[in-house]
Formats: C-alpha cells, structure tokens, sequence
C-alpha cells in the first residue's frame, strides 16, 4: 500500500515543513503519493515532482483551494483514502486544522505528532509537552499521522522526476469562508523555527530590560522568547511563551536568561540541541538542562555578551 | 444563543510528569489536577458572550471519570449555568470523545462548541475538529479573537504565520487558544453558588457509543536525559565555548 501526504503551500512553493514530513512518509513506505491541492498551483506540483522520494504528484487545481480551509480539504483526501495505508501531514497549525476532520470521516483514531516511525503501524510520540513519550501501535485500516516536522530532515528539493496527475475536481462546502491573512511581518525569525532563540524570565525585572535582550537577539539573528511568569508579570506579549502552554520550541541555540526553570518552561525548550543558561541563582533548576551555565546577573552579564559577540570576527546566521 | 463547552480534567501544568515504573503510563496517584488550561479560556470567551447579551445559555460538559465532576463544577463556579457529565473508565481516544460529544450535541441542540486546542496530557490535538467532521459542522480552531455576527461568527486564528481570519456560519465549532482571553478566578461566593447547579450524569454506555481505545499503548517512557552540562566562568568564557566547542554562533 502507499502513504498519501498532504502538501501544504502557498499556491507558489511548498512550505518547508512538508519536505520534513516527505521524509517521515518514506520511512513509512518508499511509495510516497504527494496531494496538492490548490490554485494556480502549477508550481507546487512541479516542485513536489522533483522530490526524490516522491512517486507520483496528485494535482487538484481549482479556484476553491485558493484559501486553506479544512472544510473544503477534507473530501478530497477522504475520497482518495480507498488507495492508501497512510494518509500524513505535518504537525503544524496546517495538518492540525486537517487531520483530524479526516480521520474522524474515515472513523480512524489519529496518531498526532509523531517523531519516530518505528514500524508501518507503531509510532513514537510525546505527551505531557515532552515530559513523556509514548510507543504507540495503530490498528485502524488506515493510518492518520502527523509528523512533527523539526524531528525529521528535510527531504532533498532536486533530482526526482514523479508523474503528476492533473484534476480540477472541486468539492466546495459554503460552512467557512476565508476572509484575511496577517502575516507577521518582521526581520526576525519566527520563534517555532528560529535557528537561537534568546528568553527572558522574571529576572528581567521589566518590559523595558528585554531591550538587553533585544539588542542580543539582533546580534544573533534570534527569536526572542518569554518565560510564562514574565508573560504572567506583563514584560512581555504571549506570543512570545515558551513552554507547555505556549510555544514549543527546538532551535540549534537556546539561551535561558533570568529563568529559573519551571518545569512548564523547561517542556517546552528542553529538546534544543544547545541550552545556555544564565542566572545569578546558582541553584536554579535550568542549570540541570543547560549545556553551558554561567552563575551572574544578567544586567552585567548581557551588555558583556553583546560586546564579546560584536568582536567575533563572523556570526553564523 | 445556547453555548456548549467541551471541558478536560488533567495533571496540573506545574505538576513534575513522572512515568510508572513499568512503562504502563504516567503516575496521576495523589497528583494535582486541574481544568486543561485553554479550556478555561473556552469557559470564559462563553460566559462573556452570555454576559454581552448574546447567549442566553452555558452549558459545560466532560467526559471522564467521577472526579472530572470536579473540572464541570470549576466551571459552573466561573459561570456556566448547568453541567453534564459523560461517565468513562480508563482511556478514552479524542475519536470517541467526540462521538459522545456529537450524542450531547443532538440532545442539547447548542448553536455554538466551545473547547480548548488541545489537552496538555494526551496532546492529541484533534477532539474539536473530529467533532465538526461528525456533526458536518465548521471549525474555528485555535481562535485568538471572536467576533459574533448574525448568523455568523468571525474568528482569527493563530497559525504558523501569523493570524487568519474566517468566518464561519453557525452552528460551528471554535477551539480557543490561550491568547483568547484572560480566564478570571472564581470568587468564594460563587464557588458556592456553584455547589447548587445541576450536574446532569450520563453513562457513555447509554448513549450507544463505541468508547473503546483503538490505538495500543506500548510503553510510555522517560524522554531522553539530557548529560549535564558545565559551568562557565566568565562571559568570554562562554561565547569562546559557544564559537569554537559547540560551534552555534
């Protein structure tokens, strides 16, 4: 049996994270279907095709996929669905949305947010935000899966040669309507997939100190991010939480600054590949995660940081 | 206007996670439980909208065990006019917990299903988008902001880029985001008043459905111990590490 995989795009390029999960679906089985459906998505078809590990592209060009909706998504794939073993998509806010609108059509308990595939039918999971992980056996005829696209490489873009098969087949429901994106503009990465991410605790003392923090994440090409009790004491925008009720996230650097180390904020953190600390509590539990810690106040500590960076001759970006 | 909110009792987000020895799950044994955290934020979007005039009716419902009565009576304590509670033992899979919310659903006939994104124990993610599937209803997940029309709401969604707005006819179904709103605290009298809203209790096995886990657990394990680190001594110390041993600046 094959793997269909859901693409998500932009109607001009695929969205990075489906190459992530591409490389998921071919653990699973090599025969990796690719469904794109859009509008004037010609070239999202053509990239999908050129995926190695994909074998064939299934295109649906119509008007009504323009906007992303789930309601209109989700007969395609159920209709497709007879044809394979494994219907997956990435873990984002896009296959979340999706998935399981389907799996509950197909009457299939969906496995979410997988970050190893053991076996065709057995998965490896976390739960409680990473404090746990789950193996995890399917016994539906189909499997629904979500891939947590930062545990996977991305698939290579060049070099394959898939056949696309072409439709204009739209099944439009009226029940939504797409009305607007806001993307946020800004010249900083976005903090779910930043390559350093640099937060602020309670230590900060203020909103107007995370401009220590600011000046550094410039510096760094960062993220910047935000204990809950700092999102709590009102220095900072909730968008900016790190941790099991906010964000989760794994970048190459992670530098923990005022933080003492909830457990909640520790969830959502701890999986980055290099965790720097830096808290003038020499007993703060961040210390038991961090790779480098350094025991100082941070208003000394920070503007030293800065100026120790700005005599490197290069910065990785 | 008549609002059903969807709520999950879980470990307390400040709870240590500890896995049982042998690998058959989490210990919850004498672990602090709460209301899942954005579903207070799907209790309070509904009671303010009642407050606003625009809905005459909360109503909170959960499916669990006895003691998820607790997790219906916190929320009737910050507003929710009357609860139910599904009974279940054991597992129960988002597929089958929207199956007995679609049986609430058809009773209770409510124009809007309120509920958190996702449960910060299972993480599943997936319980308010089964449930429009099911009932061929619209989904509004991960709303930040609502906004009630006619026959209609509007609702912006957080997703990975940014913000999105649609609009979804209604009936529909909306899972809320922690930015929804800011969940207030019950006050005492409240808590007592409370004490006197019915709580209507329902067997799962009565509704006629299938609660079953399909999905086998295989072990739950302790995720991968990170080897402890080392303290530095000085700032250059660090940046001198970070540049030439770690190799991430």
């Amino acid at each position: 049996m094959s793997v269909l995989l859901i693409a998500e795009h932009n109607n001009k390029e695929l969205k990075p994270f489906t190459l992530n999960a591409i490389s998921a679906a071919s653990q699973i089985n090599e025969d990796v279907h690719v469904l794109v459906l859009g509008s004037n998505s010609d070239a999202v078809s053509k990239a999908a095709s050129e995926v190695p590990n994909v074998k064939k592209v299934i295109h649906v060009n119509n008007p009504i996929y323009e906007n992303y909706l789930a309601e209109n998504f989700t007969s395609v794939v159920v209709k497709l669905s007879d044809n394979y073993s494994h219907i997956v998509c990435s873990a984002n806010t896009f296959g979340k949305n999706l998935m399981p609108r389907v799996a509950a059509l197909l009457d299939v308990s969906q496995v979410s947010d997988i970050t190893k595939v053991i076996s065709e039918d057995t998965f490896l999971r976390p739960i409680y935000a990473g404090n746990a992980f789950a193996t995890v056996k399917s016994n539906d005829k189909i499997k629904c899966v979500t891939i947590r696209p930062t545990s996977f490489d991305p698939a290579p873009t060049s070099g394959g040669s898939a056949e696309i098969q072409n439709s204009d087949a739209g099944d439009a429901t009226d029940l939504s309507k797409f009305i607007k994106k806001e993307e946020i503009k800004s010249d900083r990465p976005e903090l779910g997939t930043a390559r350093v991410v640099i937060s602020g605790g309670r230590g900060m003392q203020s909103g107007d100190n995370f401009k220590l923090i600011t000046a550094v994440a410039d510096k760094l090409n960062a993220a910047i991010g935000a204990s809950r009790a700092a999102v709590d004491a009102g220095y900072i925008t909730n968008d900016h939480q790190v941790g099991q009720t906010g964000k989760v996230v794994v970048p190459d650097l992670y530098i923990a600054v005022g933080i003492s180390g909830a457990i909640q904020h520790l969830a959502g953190m701890k999986e980055s590949k290099v965790i720097v600390a830096i808290n003038k509590d020499g007993e703060a539990p961040i210390f038991s995660v961090a790779d480098y810690g350094l025991e100082a106040d941070l208003f000394d500590a920070l503007p030293k940081f800065l100026e120790e960076l700005n005599k490197l001759n290069t910065i990785q970006k | 206007m008549k609002i059903l909110v969807a709520v999950k009792r879980v470990i307390d987000y400040n709870v240590q996670i500890r896995v049982k020895d042998d690998g058959s799950g989490v210990v919850t044994d004498n672990v602090k439980m709460s209301t899942n955290p954005p579903d207070d934020n799907a209790i309070e979007e509904a009671v303010k909208i009642k407050e606003a005039g625009k809905a005459n009716e909360v109503v909170a419902v959960t499916v669990g065990d006895d003691k998820a009565q607790e997790t219906v009576r916190k929320a009737l304590a910050v507003g929710a006019d009357r609860g139910i509670l599904v009974k279940v033992d054991g597992t129960i899979e988002p597929l089958a917990v929207s199956k007995v919310l679609q049986k609430i659903v058809e009773k209770e006939k409510p124009d809007l299903v309120f509920m958190g994104k996702q449960a910060i124990d299972d993480d599943c993610n997936q319980t308010g988008q089964m449930l429009a599937a099911l009932l061929n209803w619209p989904q509004a997940t991960f709303a930040s902001k609502i906004e009630m029309k006619e026959k209609s709401l509007e609702v912006t969604r957080e997703i990975d880029e940014g913000l999105e707005t649609i609009e979804v006819n209604v009936p529909a179904i909306v899972t809320c985001d922690l930015r929804l709103n800011e969940p207030r605290y019950a006050s005492l009298p409240n808590i007592m008043k409370a004490k006197k809203k019915p709580i209507e209790q329902i067997n799962a096995s009565d509704l006629g459905v299938d609660v079953k886990p399909r999905i086998e657990q295989i072990k739950v394990e302790e995720p991968p111990k990170r080897k402890a680190g080392i303290k530095v001594a000085s700032v250059e110390e660090l940046v001198q590490k970070l540049k030439n041993e770690a190799k991430v600046i």
